[in-house]
């Protein structure tokens, strides 16, 4: 599922991952690592809502 | 306009423009503004942000009253957007810098904006210490306040702190400090800079007080890229304590009617509104969006805990410059508002319901009915709209109180 980060907007797309940090494609939210931040923002997971 | 020493060669070398009121495309700046950038002399000299592309020559002349400029070695941007940066590509073209400093999101935007070819870049990351000779520079990244590659620069020794947008305000003036000039005008200036610009991001202005608390940082100058700097003891409280009362947005007992009418009639009922908020004591204030800006709105509820909205229907819709308020306004994201609406209509009159519609998604409370009256209010409609005002000033009470 996809999620949007609240503080600047940005989504994470499990289809597309967070490549630029090392987080594969097919990477769930739910898996994504504690200290995983936003890659625009640096926002932290907990300010992330499921679409 | 000439160079000013903040403390033993720390030099404010910016421009001041006293002709733009349109800041950013997106908020009226009233007293005009200015582009602050900072000099520091050590063993090596280094240049903290720049100015807008017009400033260019206004800031070479001041740095060229201490040193000349080929002799900066490095340049800091705390952040790029062009009022800060527009003069970069030509201060690097003369003062050949051994360095430039940005954060990572900095880099993004710099390579975006301009042909960095052959720029001796260097990414700071969050936390990073720079030694300039007699001094340390630590670079605090604040992303989101107000962009994602924000951060400041802190002078240990000399307990600068250099706050690229945070902390700033729109005042073009002679003078550079906050102890210079009128306290209301100050203080009205920032709110208004707070509220247009800062406002979304409050819980980050939240967490990055208590970070600098809880890092034991000691302030003596709070020196922002706009506006006027911090530099007594009473002034850096003054500053921070009113970021803290901003970013928490607690109600205030008083109401902004910001209305937008065709024939005069939603224009009698946003009076009629405004006499039943009196009747309750609450006080208010009238904002006809055909003579002012929604920046003036936002402004207006830096004092205010209710939004009230106004707006004749037509094709359908509110009028343009309320669909303008309502985007500026839901963007910069309010909240713990009491909110209203109302308006005539010719024929058909969706424009209160959707106003309404508009002040629920930004969570406010909204009071009542939406309120639509036909073409020209009648003493009966008059009397609805003295209870709505009379309803919202009884809810703003209470949740002032709670």
């Amino acid at each position: 599922m996809k999620h949007i980060c609240n503080v600047c907007g940005y989504e994470y797309d499990p289809a597309v991952g967070d490549p630029d940090n090392g987080i594969a494609a097919g990477t769930a939210f739910e898996d994504l690592p504690d200290d995983w931040t936003c890659p625009v923002c640096g926002a932290s997971k907990e300010e992330f809502e499921a679409e | 306009m000439r160079p000013v020493e903040l403390k033993k060669n720390i030099y404010w070398v910016g421009a001041v423009d006293f002709d733009i009121r349109n800041f950013h495309h997106y908020s009226r700046a009233p007293e005009g503004s200015t582009y602050n950038c900072y000099l520091v002399r050590d063993e090596k000299t280094v240049l903290f942000d720049t100015v807008d592309a017009h400033g260019y020559s206004e800031m070479v002349k001041h740095i060229s009253e201490i040193t000349d400029p080929e002799s900066i070695d490095y340049i800091v941007c705390n952040h790029l957007e062009p009022d800060h940066s527009g003069a970069l590509p030509r201060i690097v073209r003369l003062c050949k810098p051994e360095k430039i400093f940005c954060s990572a999101m900095g880099l993004k935007s710099m390579t975006n904006l301009y042909d960095t070819t052959g720029w001796p870049i260097e990414v700071v990351k969050d936390g990073a210490r720079l030694n300039i000779g007699k001094r340390n520079i630590t670079f605090l990244e604040t992303r989101m306040l107000h962009w994602p590659d924000s951060m400041v620069s802190y002078l240990e020794e000399d307990r600068v702190l250099i706050s690229n947008d945070a902390f700033g305000q729109n005042i073009a003036s002679s003078y550079r400090f906050a102890d210079e000039c009128d306290r209301s005008l100050l203080l009205s200036s920032m709110k208004r800079y707070y509220y247009n610009i800062v406002l979304p991001y409050s819980p980050q202005v939240i967490k990055t007080l208590k970070r600098v608390q809880d890092l034991g940082i000691a302030i003596d100058v709070i020196a922002p890229d706009h506006g006027l700097i911090f530099r007594t003891p009473e002034d850096v409280k003054f500053v921070i304590d009113s970021y803290a009362e901003f970013a928490a947005q607690k109600p205030k007992l008083r109401a902004v009617i910001a209305y937008e009418s065709m024939w005069n009639g939603t224009a009698k009922m946003a009076s009629a509104v405004a006499d039943g908020l009196e009747a309750e004591g609450v006080p208010y204030v009238l904002i006809n969006l055909q003579q002012s800006h929604c920046s003036d709105v936002m402004a207006e509820l830096a004092d205010s805990g209710a939004l009230i909205l106004g707006s004749a229907t037509r094709n359908n819709m509110p009028m343009v410059n309320m669909m303008a308020c309502i985007a500026h306004v839901k963007g910069l994201r309010p909240q713990n508002l009491v909110g209203a609406a109302f308006g005539t209509y010719g024929w058909s009159g969706e424009a209160p319901k959707m106003m309404a519609e508009a002040l629920a998604e930004m969570k406010a409370e909204v009071v009542g009915e939406p309120l639509k009256c036909y073409f020209n209010p009648k003493a009966e409609d008059l009397a609805k709209c003295r209870e709505l005002g009379a309803q919202v000033a009884r809810a703003l009470r209470e949740k002032c109180q709670g």
